[in-house]
């Protein structure tokens, strides 16, 4: 025997994944031989590389929603801005405005002579546009089918699951001013 | 850490294939950390951003660590063939 094949690491002898040994594999094996139980092991290495990078990645997401709720409590409440004069909203009718950003739209709706209600326009399933549909009673997200309750905001069918975030406001000698922007979790 | 002496590499694969199960436990975990987390966010609650990040960033610690094990792991101690 010769010095090289007794240096040999004997762990290093390929094992085929049926455990037979070498003269009984297929010629395709024998002609191209793995060391099997050597690729396991790197791919499960391997597989814990991804899985550490992954989990970095979570952890860089959370990092970034603590900076991102940093940065939305160091902007405070928005500043009360007027939207309409009350006597140009008819009592069923609504009507659309931008508040606190020049991005954010809402849908303010007259539900009776007094009875006001305002909610941002993005449904908090995937930010599509809802439609007010005072007569049903809903705000509709047609583009999955998403329905709000009128008054409350509160999803009531199809995949939202958070209800529309309020828009606080007042009425001030006949003019409707927007207060403020509440997010709900239920 | 110091490895404490040479495994064969049947008992490097258990080994790693018992950080594989613990790995993905984490990450599991993470990934509903943050899906939570995400949904509390844009409810505006914000009583849980920042205990979940210390957990999320607890968990990588965790998972890098063990990876580090499992790199020493592969080195041969000095002195050895």
């Amino acid at each position: 025997m010769s010095d090289a094949t007794q240096s040999r690491d004997l762990e290093a002898i390929t094992t085929a994944p049926d455990r037979r040994p070498a003269d009984l594999q297929p010629a395709w094996r024998q002609d191209f031989p793995i060391d099997w139980p050597l690729d396991q092991y790197v791919e499960r290495r391997d597989f814990v590389k991804f899985l550490v990078l992954t989990s970095g990645a979570l952890a860089v997401g959370q990092v970034a929603i603590v900076a991102q709720n940093w940065l939305r409590r160091r902007q405070g409440r928005p500043e009360m801005r007027r939207v309409a004069a009350l006597a140009d909203i008819p009592v069923g009718g609504s009507l659309l405005f931008r508040y606190p950003g020049e991005h954010d739209t809402n849908v303010l709706v007259r539900l009776g002579p007094e009875e006001l209600v305002a909610y941002s326009q993005k449904c908090t399933h995937l930010s599509c546009a809802v439609i007010p549909e005072p007569d049903k009673n809903v705000l509709h997200c047609p583009c999955h089918e998403g329905f709000f309750d009128l008054r409350s905001g509160a999803p009531i069918a199809g995949p939202p699951r958070r209800p529309l975030p309020r828009i606080t406001l007042e009425v001030r000698g006949g003019e409707v001013f927007a207060t403020g922007v509440e997010y709900r979790t239920s | 850490m110091a490895v404490p002496r040479s495994f064969t590499r049947a008992q490097r694969a258990v080994i790693l294939g018992g950080m594989l199960g613990f790995v993905l436990t984490v990450v599991v975990l993470q990934l509903w950390l943050l899906t939570a987390t995400t949904n509390a966010y844009l409810g505006g609650d914000d009583s849980l951003i920042v205990p979940a990040a210390v957990a999320s960033v607890l968990g990588l610690a965790m998972n890098v660590g063990l990876l580090r094990y499992a790199m020493r792991l592969e080195r041969r101690p000095s002195g050895s063939a």
